[in-house]
């Protein structure tokens, strides 16, 4: 067996409620094994708290495997922690050294409040979605599926948008606070096909609408969002929002 | 309650569905918006039925766990999804479909409902192309399709190897449309905790909001339980952390019957456990045997090296390596099923070929690399090779990859009848959560296609037809009715109950106690002692765990211990009747394997003459055995074999 | 086109163009400056040429109409800038990270372009009261010296704008706000010009890169000319 363990101090963010006046609590853990993931470690943190008779820290986590979007943290100054391209869920502890603090706190951002710990209410994401992020057909009645043969170059641009996981990333690590990525990500996917063509000037205006509404803050193309986000979805996205929002507008 | 009434509709099994829908009930758009349906789950099944329930004008509340109905654990799914479009034109149909499920579960499936499966597999396709899912393309812009385990054809469509994500986003997007409209209400962290039944009826449900801890009832003419599979009962599996039987079990104890609760799949390429603290377990695609060779090393020596540390896998020629599966499967090759490909890895370890820790064997891309350029390999797999190293640090492009089998997937479920309702009338079930259409054995690519199937195509026709003789029914105020504040009230008293133990030892620990009993008895390898003793050690943990459990923190507040308490508390009681039901099964078949019952050549061997039948037990008390009810089985169209994949 | 500018987008589109038309003044200007040090290369005598600019922009009828304009655009930007950034905060909210921002890659102008288009400002007003002020409105001593330059073809005489700049150099504590400005003014560039292109739609993956880099050498052309200007003039005029 490769690796080696680690003791590490953590830093962690512990508040009751979404109410709750919360501060920062230090834990130490040892025989953290590098193979192990950083979620296991914070499994062992919590089986260490339970069994002093302590509350264990309330994380969001559920597949484990980086596709769900419902891991968060951020951890020592970056979302999803120090290693690029990956979920906190597939952090693995080989990224960290002996005797390291680690500082674990929640997404921070207004759109974003924190529910309890390191738990975050991300259901702006969700309502921005349900303004128009999807094609308005119903079930059943649908042309075959090659009917509408779509250029291979467009089809692998959309799949690279649609990879988007709604984790979040991108607003925790964005300065303003937008959500700009996100929004783009969704509506670049659609624009891209010809399904999600027909209605691309109204989804755009729309999404764009509730975002703002929803209290986001305005891209002012910092790109760390880019950088921080676990799927490598690309600004070019927002640039596409961008266009397809004004020439909507335009046409107005 | 005596024989289970499958309600198979007649005719010839080609018509049988068309029939269906032309003869069925329904309900004038009027009156739709005076039904109410819950669905629990936002998976493809729970997402697909409620947004297509909402199109249709009903009233839909739908239920998760998780932030968010995008992240159900559907979103895992890497692979692709079948359909019989016979785009590649390679000799595909719709009956080629039907008769490789039926054959892949080891006939242990019903025929009428895998052959609906077959034909609406296609109008999936469709839906999702118009919802803008981003399927694979080839330069002249139609769909692509790769090959998957246990057919001769390619009719695999995929995104990627993110194919259940992209499904996943197609169905959330249409939920989405109709929450925007109203017609969808969605409650997100909100476990269902029971299921309402009144006068024999499904009429709602119990939820906990995990927010504020808050126990809440919701009304419905009918209830559509889409809650996933339980593999979790296994602690390590590859289904996400909150995967539960919970909802489905609640049922179970109300009357709903349990269906094949033994069957669950092994899947053969997963990455091997590392250590103690290991939480779940990575499914590296099936896809991946489309162009990996898998193998171990031929002698004993270069294996206990390799363990060892002295040799590497790369050390090894051609000559020493056993690609087991190709020199025992030639025709079907690395692409046999996934239960045969489990139980060889298995052979192979057991006997000593086994590298890491003796329980790995290696999925080697130097030949497909060599064959196509890395650059093809990469864009084929490019973001699992990358989940790999991630996880492994081994880079998969240089050394092969190790894998071994690991619980993903469970055939069993509530039982269901063509129609998809359990034994009590108004209660529904869906996707992984029933028992349907996959027999003993699921064949890849199958389960995203069933999700949908039954979420789009096939409830909205069978609710709709219970419905009909409901919309004389009057909406019922929970409030205000005794049934409901009665399953409320046990729920608080059951919750109360869990938080008074204050025991000593964590949720986690029982349950990892639990899986590792589940893992070494009643899986890959089952016999009838392990099973009998695995029945009294799960008795005896469930007493231990009402004992001295210890969840701290209260009711009225986010308690993710007291979350994981109740579902482990159903898990053990899962537990013992899934060991039930693969004693009682003197048989091996699909991904049920009883040592007792094996060809020469180590390969499962049916008991038809006893066992053709689906085992559907009935809840009878928590210290009393459950009953079993037989539905026999009857195949007419697909002819009964021995599975054979040589 | 309704309410586009009380949308995000609509508000940064604003942003883009006053910054885009500003960009373009600053190049108008930079031309105008480069006459302080060309009159030797090209043969004339020190200060005709820049005189010469000077009262062609003053009798030209298309830049008495874009003199309202550029007010107008400065203005614009500015308070909307004030507005975007102030949501901005809001919109990040209250909490800030105690392990703060690592994020790698991302250029720090982006993150200070207020605090930068401050420093442009405050040298703004520096520059206008040295300049603008006493050409315009007050008038000064200096420019009454006698001047004659060619122009449109003839001997014309007009003020002697380069006497006022030409003296204003000398000052160093002038030269060294003027130094500050300008490379404020560049940092501010060097994401606002690709930033404005971005912000408009005008991007993809291949222009991505090539943006950033024209951005650069535009910014720094910019920020630079007008700096090598000022020093030279302090130097050696
Ligand atoms: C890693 C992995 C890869 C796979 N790859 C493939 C593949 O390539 N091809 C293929 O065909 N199949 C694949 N499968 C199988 C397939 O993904 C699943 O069987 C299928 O997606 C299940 O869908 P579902 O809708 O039934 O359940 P899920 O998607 O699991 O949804 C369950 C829903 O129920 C909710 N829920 C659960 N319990 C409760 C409760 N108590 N109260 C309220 N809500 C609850 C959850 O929140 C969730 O919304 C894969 C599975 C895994 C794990
Ligand atoms: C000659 C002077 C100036 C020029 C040429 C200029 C140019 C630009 C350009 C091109 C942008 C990019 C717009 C975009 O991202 O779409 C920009 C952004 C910005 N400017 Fe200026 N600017 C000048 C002065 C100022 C001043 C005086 C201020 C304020 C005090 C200011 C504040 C900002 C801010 C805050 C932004 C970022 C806004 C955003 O991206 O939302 N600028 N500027
Ligand atoms: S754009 Fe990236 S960071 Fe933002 S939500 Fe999507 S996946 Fe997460
Ligand atoms: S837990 Fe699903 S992405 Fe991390």
């Amino acid at each position: 067996m490769k690796g080696k363990t680690l003791n590490l101090k953590l830093k962690v963010w512990r508040q009751k409620s979404a109410t709750a006046q919360g501060k920062f609590e230090t834990y130490e853990v040892s025989n953290i094994s590098t193979e192990g993931s950083f979620l296991e470690m914070m499994d062992i943190l919590n089986e260490q708290i339970i069994s002093n008779g302590g509350d264990p820290v309330a994380f969001d986590h559920d597949c484990r495997e980086g596709i769900c979007g419902m891991c968060s943290l951020y951890i020592n100054g970056h979302a999803h922690g120090p290693d690029e391209d990956i979920t906190t869920c597939q952090l693995h502890m080989r990224k960290f050294t002996d005797g390291d603090t680690i500082t674990i706190e929640p997404w921070r951002s207004a759109g974003f409040p924190v529910v309890k710990d390191l738990i975050v209410d991300r259901s702006a994401f969700d309502k921005i979605l349900q303004a128009g992020g999807f094609v308005s057909v119903n079930t059943g009645g649908i042309p075959d599926g090659n009917a509408i043969p779509i250029p291979k170059e467009d089809a692998d641009e959309a799949m690279d948008s649609a990879s988007c996981i709604g984790c979040g990333a991108c607003v925790a690590s964005c300065k303003n606070g937008s959500a700009m990525l996100f929004v783009s990500a969704k509506v670049s996917q659609l624009a891209l096909l010809p399904q999600g063509r027909v209605e691309a000037a109204r989804r755009a205006k729309s999404m764009v609408a509730k975002m703002d509404e929803l209290g986001f803050g305005n891209c002012t193309n910092t790109g760390a969002c880019e950088v921080e986000c676990p799927k490598n979805i690309s600004i070019t996205n927002i640039a596409r929002l961008n266009r397809e929002f004004l020439s909507a507008k335009l046409k107005d | 309650m005596a024989t289970l009434d499958s309600k198979i509709p007649a005719g010839d099994i080609a018509q049988k569905w068309e029939n269906y829908k032309a003869h069925q009930k329904l309900v004038n758009p009027a009156n739709k918006r005076k039904l109410d349906v819950i669905v629990v789950g936002s998976g493809l099944a729970g997402g697909a039925a409620a947004a297509s329930l909402g199109e249709l004008g009903f009233n839909v509340k739908c239920f998760c766990y998780q932030d968010s109905p995008r992240r159900a654990h559907s979103i895992a799914a890497q692979g692709g999804i079948n359909a019989a479009k016979n785009y590649p034109n390679d000799g595909d149909s719709v009956h080629r479909l039907f008769y490789d499920t039926v054959k892949g579960g080891d006939y242990r499936a019903r025929e009428a409902n895998v052959h609906r499966l077959a034909e609406v597999s296609n109008s999936i396709i469709d839906q999702c192309v118009a919802q803008g899912v981003p399927f694979a393309r080839e330069y002249g812009g139609l769909l692509d399709n790769r090959s998957f385990g246990g057919a001769q054809v390619s009719r695999t469509f995929y995104a990627k190897g993110q194919t259940g994500q992209q499904l996943l986003l197609g169905a959330y997007g249409a939920l989405n449309r109709q929450i925007a409209k109203g017609t969808v209400k969605m409650f997100n962290r909100n476990e269902m905790m029971d299921v309402v039944v009144i006068d024999g009826k499904a009429r709602g449900i119990i939820t906990r909001n995990l927010v504020t801890g808050e126990i809440e009832s919701h009304f419905g003419h009918a209830v559509i339980i889409a809650t996933g599979g339980y593999g979790n009962v296994y602690f390590l599996s590859t289904n996400a952390m909150g995967s539960n039987v919970s909802a489905a079990w609640k049922t179970y104890k109300k009357g709903a019957f349990f269906g094949n609760p033994c069957y669950v799949q092994i899947h053969p390429t997963c990455i091997p456990v590392h250590g103690e603290f290991q939480s779940k377990l990575t499914l590296m695609s099936e896809s991946l045997r489309n162009d990996g060779r898998v193998w171990a090393p031929k002698k004993k020596e270069d294996a206990e090296a390799i363990r060892a540390g002295k040799k590497r896998p790369e050390d090894l020629s051609d000559d020493d390596r056993d690609f087991y599966l190709e020199r025992r499967y030639p025709a079907f090759g690395n692409l046999v099923p996934r239960d045969v490909a489990s139980r060889a890895a298995k052979e192979r370890c057991d006997a000593g070929y086994g590298v890491e820790a003796g329980e790995a064997v290696y999925l080697d891309f130097k030949y497909a690399i060599q064959r196509l350029g890395k650059d093809v390999v990469e864009a084929r797999y490019g973001n699992l090779f990358q989940m790999y190293e991630k996880i492994t640090d081994d880079n998969p492009y240089q050394t092969p990859m190790k894998i071994y089998p690991a619980i993903h997937y469970t055939m069993g479920g509530i039982w269901v009848d063509y129609d998809l309702q359990t034994t009590i009338p108004g209660l529904f079930a869906a996707g992984e959560a029933n028992f349907s259409d996959h027999g003993a054995n699921r064949l890849g690519a199958s389960a995203l296609m069933q999700g949908l199937a039954d979420g789009y195509f096939v409830l909205p026709y069978t609710v709709q037809n219970y419905l009909a003789d409901e919309l004389h029914t009057p909406r019922i105020d929970p409030a205000k009715s005794a049934d409901f504040k009665k399953a409320a009230d046990e729920v608080k008293g059951n919750i109360n109950k869990l938080l008074s133990i204050k025991g000593k030892q964590s949720v986690d620990s029982f349950h990892k106690r639990l899986g590792k009993i589940m893992w070494d008895k009643v899986g890959m390898g089952r016999t009838k002692e392990g099973l009998t003793e695995a029945i009294s050690e799960i008795q005896k943990l469930r007493v231990e765990f009402w004992k001295d459990v210890r969840i701290p923190g209260d009711a009225n507040e986010m308690n993710v211990e007291l979350e994981k308490a109740n579902r482990v508390a159903d898990f053990i009681e899962l537990g013992e009747l899934m060991a039930r039901d693969a004693l009682h099964r003197e048989e091996s078949c699909g991904g049920h394997f009883r040592e007792e019952f094996q060809t020469e050549e180590g390969e499962a061997k049916r008991q038809d003459d006893k066992f053709l039948y689906v085992g559907a037990w009935e809840f009878k008390g928590i210290d009393q055995e459950p009953v079993l009810h037989k539905e026999a089985l009857e195949f007419v169209y697909c002819e009964l074999k021995q599975r054979n994949y040589k | 086109m309704a309410n586009l500018f009380s949308s995000s987008i609509g508000r940064k589109l604003l942003m883009s163009i006053t910054g885009l038309f500003l960009i373009v003044f600053l190049l108008v200007h930079l031309t105008l400056n480069s006459f302080l040090l060309l009159d030797g290369v090209l043969g004339f005598e020190e200060g005709q040429m820049f005189n010469a600019g000077a009262h062609f922009m003053a009798t030209n009828p298309f830049i008495k109409i874009m003199e309202p304009m550029l007010a107008i655009g400065f203005l614009v930007h500015i308070m909307y800038s004030i507005g975007l950034t102030i949501q901005n905060i809001k919109a990040r909210g209250a909490a800030r990270y105690a392990s703060g921002s690592k994020t790698d890659d991302v250029e720090w102008s982006s993150k200070n372009m207020f605090v930068l288009g401050i420093f442009v400002v405050s040298f703004l007003v520096v520059h206008l009261a040295n300049f603008w002020v006493k050409m315009k409105i007050t008038g000064d001593p200096l420019l009454h010296q006698e001047a004659s330059f060619p122009f449109m073809g003839a001997e014309a005489h007009g003020e002697n704008a380069y006497a006022l700049v030409n003296t204003a150099f000398q000052n160093i504590a002038i030269v060294i706000i003027y130094v500050i400005g300008c490379i404020a003014l560049s940092f501010h560039l060097s994401h606002g010009f690709w930033s404005a292109f971005q912000t408009i739609g005008w991007n993809n993956t291949v222009w991505l890169n090539r943006l950033q880099t024209i951005s650069k050498v535009v910014a720094w052309f910019i920020g630079l000319g007008f700096c090598v200007i000022a020093i030279a003039q302090y130097l050696f005029f």
